[in-house]
């Protein structure tokens, strides 16, 4: 392990000072092995009582239809999938932080892999109930499935979109969550060797039997490996698939070509905003600022201003297309987004996803926890609204002006939207609770690389430049915990 | 007889644990196994373990999960109820695509990943068969096998030499749990 250290250039992934390893198991396992503090409480109540709503507004849906919506004849789809693609949008982030950066060895994923991980699961949970609320017959959904129904030998129609994003979806979740299941097997472990009576028991029981064993490690990496290399393609193909729900209509405003890979970047974008959203508070509430500091931080918004500029250019071309291709029908459902009656919300999303993004160029606010987080709700609702305006806009005026019509959503739609925040919100602040949100193993690969420590080691043994220690130093205001004077003394 | 079956030395440090293989190697003794709180690269070179043939797995389960979409939707779409939607062509295979990937990914995945369960003995409610509890937390385990090598005081001496903070005599093979 040793010679493997990290150049002092790069910015520790640990920070602060006298980091053992076991001392990385009592700081993460903290919130699982102790009691809830008061914030948690106070979050889990208010979530919760979220997640109640939902289940009244779903129930209430379920009892009486979808007409409790406010759907009419022209807007057939609207705060539904509006918030389903959403969903589906913040999942993402948690398979590209976990498996696209591990194939390019960034190891700065290490610290924030597992929430955003469990970010994707509950996400994905709470998109998947869009879709069966908004069947009409939930309790038919098994028709997706290609099984022979009850009328004969008579199939799901393969070639719709449909149907892919059934089959797209399913495979999604159950991959994310064999992927996160298996990397949490060596923490559970962990929390099984440290615990007593029945909590013993049943993470004994969840661990599988982990015993740590130099083969299961090096079977355990290549399978993440592989792991991730097919679900970096997955999670591309899931929005791809989502948005050809869309492209592959005739609605104008909707048969684009741009969709797939404007609905890709658009999901990291708001995957990403959503995984700061949750770790700021996560760290400052779990005491995890060692592990998650302001270089994680940093890397976020750098990938959020290079997400949220993809969008913006993809929200230029497709007016430009909209003008170039010269199908009037286009050109319009383009002028109506900007000025029509849903101008605000066209407005809203630009002001969002294009304009406030682009504040993160400035250091000052890439490095500010406040400002970060500000902006990472901020792209959550940009990103709402870009849903809302390409569902909802696109179909309040079709073909035939006789039709037009304006979407008022009810008590219910609003009631299921908060609550599934609400859901999603209760399923992670029990995740906390549970299950490691960090991994542990993962992060203590890191320790005698590329900690503060293991530099501060490396500039003591004097086999550094000297150049090279003194831009190290100048560079350290940015973190959290250290102090140029102590650098002083080595 | 005594009934020690297994000398563990315990250490904190990766790099002492390393170095206490090779004394122990240097000195033609055998290592039953070694137990650690994270991957430790280049180990399994160290203990003679063979490079992992799980990508194969992998492999051939992805192949059957593309040859098991492309049969089922073959057999649905173009044999079993051909539907004329416009005239278009019932064997489309550009719209087989999507899903073929998907069920590709899909097997591939958890084809892989129960291969994986079963070669390293990983199941719901298996009774774990930890030597020391805190091999999953701070401690890098080495492992002896204490019938095999006669010479425990040697051992001992070895693995303290390299940094072992502790040494253990294990008379059952695992401990707890059981």
């Amino acid at each position: 392990m040793s010679g493997h250290n990290e150049s002092i250039l790069r910015e520790p992934l640990i920070t602060g000072d006298n980091i053992t390893y076991a001392k990385i198991t009592d700081d993460i396992l903290g919130p699982v092995e102790n009691k809830p503090n008061k914030a948690w409480w106070i979050g889990f109540i208010f979530a919760s009582l979220g997640a109640l709503l939902w289940v009244v507004a779903v129930s209430y849906t379920f009892w009486n239809g979808i007409g409790e919506w406010g759907l009419n004849k022209t807007v057939g789809w609207a705060w539904d999938i509006t918030g389903f693609v959403w969903w589906v949008g913040i999942g993402h982030a948690g398979t590209l932080i976990s498996a696209v950066l591990l194939l390019f060895r960034q190891n700065w994923r290490n610290s924030i892999n597992r929430s955003a991980e469990a970010m994707t699961i509950f996400a994905v949970i709470c998109a998947a109930t869009y879709v069966v609320s908004h069947m009409g017959r939930p309790w038919l959904a098994y028709w997706v499935l290609p099984l022979p129904n009850q009328f004969g030998s008579l199939w799901v129609n393969f070639n719709s979109p449909l149907v892919w994003d059934m089959f797209a979806i399913s495979t999604y979740f159950s991959v994310s969550l064999l992927f996160w299941y298996t990397g949490l097997l060596p923490d559970i472990a962990t929390i099984r060797d440290r615990a007593t009576g029945t909590r013993k028991k049943i993470y004994s029981i969840f661990s599988f039997g982990w015993s740590g064993s130099v083969k299961t490690w090096q079977r355990f990496e290549a399978v993440s490996l592989i792991l991730a290399g097919i679900s970096t393609p997955l999670v591309l193909s899931v929005h791809t698939i989502v948005s050809m729900d869309f492209a592959t209509s005739v609605i104008p405003g909707w048969h684009t070509t741009i969709f797939p890979p404007y609905f890709v970047a658009g999901a990291i974008f708001s995957g990403f905003a959503m995984v700061l959203t949750l770790l700021l508070v996560a760290r400052k509430v779990l005491g995890l600022e060692n592990y998650i500091t302001m270089f994680h931080i940093e890397s976020m918004n750098k990938i959020i201003i290079l997400t949220g500029s993809i969008v913006g250019v993809a929200y230029l071309t497709e007016f430009f297309i909209a003008w170039y291709s010269g199908s009037e029908y286009e050109q319009y459902a383009f002028i109506n987004r900007s000025t029509g009656p849903y101008w605000w919300a066209y407005w809203m999303m630009m002001t969002c996803n294009v304009i406030s993004p682009q504040l993160l160029w400035f250091k000052k606010i890439r490095l500010s926890i406040r400002a970060t987080w500000i902006l990472s709700i901020v792209v959550n609702i940009g990103m709402w609204f870009e849903r809302f305006v390409i569902i909802v806009t696109s179909l309040h005026r079709d073909y035939i002006p006789s039709s037009w019509a304006m979407f008022y959503p009810t008590w219910v739609d609003v009631s299921i939207f908060i609550g599934s925040i609400g859901l999603f919100f209760t399923l992670f602040l029990l995740f906390l609770r549970v299950l490691p949100s960090i991994a542990i193993a993962e992060v203590k690969l890191l320790l005698k690389t590329s900690s503060e420590q293991a530099k501060k080691l490396q500039i003591k043994g004097g086999h550094e430049n000297k150049e090279y220690v003194t831009e190290y130093v100048e560079s350290l205001d940015k973190f959290d915990s250290v102090k140029q004077e102590e650098y002083a003394k080595v | 007889m005594s009934n020690i079956k297994y000398i563990l030395g315990s250490f904190g440090d990766p790099d002492e644990m390393m170095h206490g293989i090779d004394k122990l190697q240097a000195n033609n003794i055998t290592i039953h196994d070694v137990y650690t709180p994270m991957p430790i690269h280049g180990i399994e070179a160290k203990l003679g373990i063979k490079r992992s043939r799980i990508d194969i797995a992998a492999f051939c389960f992805g192949i059957t999960g593309t040859c098991a979409a492309f049969a089922l939707i073959y057999f649905c779409a173009v044999i079993d109820w051909r539907v004329n939607i416009g005239g278009k062509p019932s064997f489309a295979l550009p719209d087989f695509i999507p899903i073929m990937f998907e069920l590709t990914v899909l097997f591939c995945a958890f084809g892989m990943v129960l291969t994986y369960y079963a070669s390293t003995h990983l199941f719901p409610g298996r009774s774990p068969r930890v030597m020391d509890l805190r091999a999953t937390d701070d401690r890098f385990v080495i492992a002896v096998d204490a019938k095999e090598n006669a010479e425990h005081t040697v051992i001992d001496g070895l693995l303290k030499e390299a940094g072992a903070l502790e040494v253990k005599y294990n008379e059952r093979k695992y401990i707890s749990y059981e």
